[in-house]
């Protein structure tokens, strides 16, 4: 209300706008119970011939295979699957409000310490009783692999895929080259390779998590399994000499590894394969997606990173396992346990890896005859191995992979000698992360 | 303020059917004609201001003001962002480990001071130059200015991305226009600590002309001709004139210049963000504090306590600039 010199206010004007401001307010306070309304139950998923199942699988071809798999599920029980699919990377940067909400009753996620998180905060309900049924699918690696911290199951793997030295046939034809099955081969042959001009060693780390993966592989080859675990678990010191040695070795390689990695994307590294110019690769099957031209994937090949200390070999592989989760109020139990069910069977694995040729089976009662010479090597790799890791930021605390051990590895792939005091620094942050919670 | 002012009255008296004079009421009541100012105001009228200053008062709070302290408070504690019941209080800890042992901490409050020495040492002399030579009305001056704005009406995200294709070691067009995507003459633009800042701020310093040109043009618009003029018969040059007489006059736009580009400096992140995530070389305040909370078993705590030291950082730019702005109004 203002008020003229002479003291008088002006009312006339003054009432219309307060109607009008009136009638903003009254829109504003529509708003508000619309707002909470998009948080609120919808209750399209609560009758029992529906299950909602909340995905990441946003890439066509992964979707559309799943999208696949639900259609025969329905055909066979009759129980409609609402997918709710989200954008890979939001999926996993909302998970935890996601969780809490009301989520889907099912919902993809990832083996391993990432799932024994959730299950462990309660977010998630225990499937015994799906895992009754679908036990004899498995192997035993696969069944550690979906067990939480009490021993309870909570996870349904689908499919999995090795991280591995991948390698072009052609140019270790035309050039002689062998495979190195020794960490002194494998330096013979990256000096070798650069004495013909070849980039040795592929490297993208612009978006800092193909290090770990790295780290992962040199760690367990050159301290083991156990002790790689006990790293991950925040138990054993980083500042360790065993851990000295594992950079001590992967600062070997480095020299022979693609300069530039820091600005490099993964694709962009994956491109110099394909295009000769590198001779190795270490990355997840996937690299596959990059070899677009049939004849180029047919020229793929990869071999198990080679051993640095015999008395481990090459027992260990590294195979994420992505699959399914049940969340930790189900609007619709019965149906969910009997999608789960269904999730668990060779069966829905062979419609997936049709449509999916970068990835294998979980299950060993999966029919292999139908895959590529690739898939069989890889699937051959896994179920040989002694023990299986998930990756680093699956096998540890997603926060201390993110805010410490990304940052840090990008440190030290530019600056190896620095490494003393990036240890003790890491140690240091490690101790205060998993000291709370 | 005046045109604001003098505005309502006219539509006002027009509406009002006697055109009274002063002591009749100008709205057409049925109610007994009010006696004093106070009255002029009906019941109705008091709940629908009520209602009107309380809903902005509250959404402020609830929005600004108990957010802020939240996360003032929640700066003192560990939480993971999964139920209320885990949250606990560790006192000083968060920023005791923030500053001893974090090893992105410091580098990242240096980057923001360099994003702003950067920024108002080269593009702000440079949108002003801009600013300047459009202000001449030369030919086609309405095609300049639309190009160097243009970035500005672009979003930030965009721009890192374009840039970070200019960037890219392998393919990108600086690179491959040099010669320096061989191996042994890489230059990673976006990895290596002692150029992606600098990389990343020749992309933000770009936008930044733009904006700058803008704000100083519409300065130098409302600079009054008679005043160029009478600098000119006293025998001043152009660039006497442009010393003495016109950049004396755009006082307030270089304030707004100045808060600007502080905002700038502070907020950086979003071209950050998509050009490298903040890798090594490129940390920012805003960045660690996104990595820290965004995602999974988030350090909300640690998070915020970044967050906090944000805020003090913009308090104490802010408040001396707020206490001179009210002197400056109290005293007109």
């Amino acid at each position: 209300m203002h008020h003229t010199p002479s003291g008088l206010s002006v009312p006339g004007p003054s009432r219309r706008t307060l109607l009008r401001g009136i009638g903003g307010a009254a829109a504003l306070g529509a708003a508000v119970p619309l707002l909470s309304a998009c948080g609120g139950d919808s209750d399209s998923g609560s009758d029992s011939k529906t299950v909602t199942l909340g995905s990441n699988s946003s890439d066509a071809v992964p979707k559309k295979a799943f999208a696949e798999i639900y259609a025969e599920f329905t055909k066979k029980t009759g129980i409609k699957v609402d997918v709710n699919t989200k954008d890979h990377n939001t999926f996993q940067e909302q998970i935890n409000s996601y969780l809490q909400g009301t989520p889907d009753d099912v919902f993809t996620w990832f083996a391993g310490y990432r799932m024994q998180f959730f299950a462990g905060k309660g977010l998630a309900s225990p499937i015994d009783d799906v895992w009754a049924k679908i036990g004899d699918n498995f192997p035993d690696a696969m069944k550690q692999l979906s067990k939480g911290a009490d021993g309870k199951y909570y996870f349904v793997p689908l499919y999995t895929y090795p991280w591995a030295m991948f390698y072009r046939k052609s140019v270790f034809k035309e050039n002689g080259y062998e495979v190195p099955t020794t960490w002194a081969q494998f330096i013979a042959l990256c000096k070798q390779m650069k004495a013909d001009g070849l980039v040795p060693i592929a490297f993208g780390d612009k978006d800092a998590w193909p290090a770990l993966g790295t780290f992962d592989q040199i760690n367990f080859r050159t301290n083991g399994y156990d002790f790689h675990v006990e790293l991950m678990a925040g138990k054993a010191s980083w500042t360790d000499a065993k851990v000295r040695a594992t950079f001590d070795n992967w600062a070997e390689i480095l020299p022979y590894s693609q300069e530039g990695s820091t600005g490099r994307t993964w694709q962009d590294a994956a491109q110099t394969l394909v295009s000769k110019k590198a001779g190795m690769y270490l990355l997840g099957t996937f690299v596959g997606q990059q070899f677009t031209n049939a004849t180029d994937l047919a020229d793929l090949d990869f071999f198990a990173f080679p051993e640095i200390d015999p008395s481990f070999g090459q027992d260990t592989v590294e195979a994420p396992t992505d699959g399914f989760m049940l969340s930790k109020s189900p609007k619709n139990k019965a149906g969910s346990v009997q999608l789960l069910e269904f999730l668990g069977t060779p069966e829905a694995e062979q419609i997936y890896l049709k449509a999916d040729p970068n990835v294998v089976a979980a299950s060993t009662k999966a029919d292999t005859s139908s895959y590529s010479d690739l898939q069989k090597k890889a699937y051959a790799m896994i179920s040989g191995a002694k023990s299986l890791t998930q990756f680093m930021d699956r096998d540890s605390r997603p926060d201390f992979t993110s805010t410490v051990m990304q940052p840090a590895l990008q440190k030290f792939i530019r600056d190896p000698k620095g490494i003393d005091s990036l240890l003790s620094s890491i140690e240091r942050q490690k101790k205060t992360i998993f000291a709370s919670s | 303020m005046s045109t604001f002012d003098t505005n309502p009255v006219i539509p006002g008296a027009a509406d009002a059917p006697p055109p009274g004079g002063t002591g009749t009421p100008s709205s057409p009541q049925r109610l007994k004609p009010p006696q004093g100012h106070k009255r002029l105001l009906t019941r109705k009228d008091r709940v629908a201001l009520g209602f009107m200053a309380g809903l902005p008062t509250f959404l402020h709070i609830a929005l600004v003001w108990v957010t802020a302290l939240a996360s003032i408070a929640l700066a003192f504690t560990t939480w993971d962002g999964i139920g209320f019941g885990s949250i606990k209080w560790v006192g000083l800890q968060n920023f005791r480990e923030l500053f001893d042992s974090n090893p992105q901490f410091w580098p990242a409050v240096q980057h923001n001071v360099i994003w702003f020495v950067v920024l108002i040492a080269i593009p702000t002399p440079l949108g002003l130059f801009l600013a300047v030579q459009l202000d001449k009305n030369i030919r086609f001056s309405r095609v300049y200015q639309t190009a160097f704005f243009l970035p500005v009406v672009v979003s930030m995200a965009v721009i890192g991305f374009v840039w970070q294709l200019i960037y890219n070691p392998d393919t990108g067009l600086i690179n491959s226009l040099i010669g320096a995507n061989k191996p042994g003459h890489y230059i990673d633009w976006i990895g290596d600590p002692d150029l992606n800042l600098w990389a990343i701020l020749v992309a933000a310093a770009w936008r930044h002309t733009g904006y700058m040109m803008i704000l100083y043009l519409a300065g130098l618009k409302g600079v009054d001709p008679s005043l160029r003029e009478a600098s000119s018969l006293d025998g001043a040059n152009e660039w006497q004139t442009f010393k003495n007489v016109i950049f004396p006059t755009l006082r307030p736009t270089n304030t707004i210049v100045l808060v600007v580009t502080i905002i700038e400096s502070l907020r950086a992140f979003d071209l950050v963000y998509v050009f490298n995530g903040g890798a090594q070389g490129t940390e920012l305040l805003s960045i660690l504090v996104t990595n820290n909370i965004i995602g999974e078993s988030s350090r909300i705590g640690y998070g915020s306590a970044i967050a906090v030291v944000l805020l003090v950082i913009s308090l104490v730019v802010i408040i001396p600039y707020l206490v001179s702005t009210f002197r400056k109004e109290r005293r007109a």
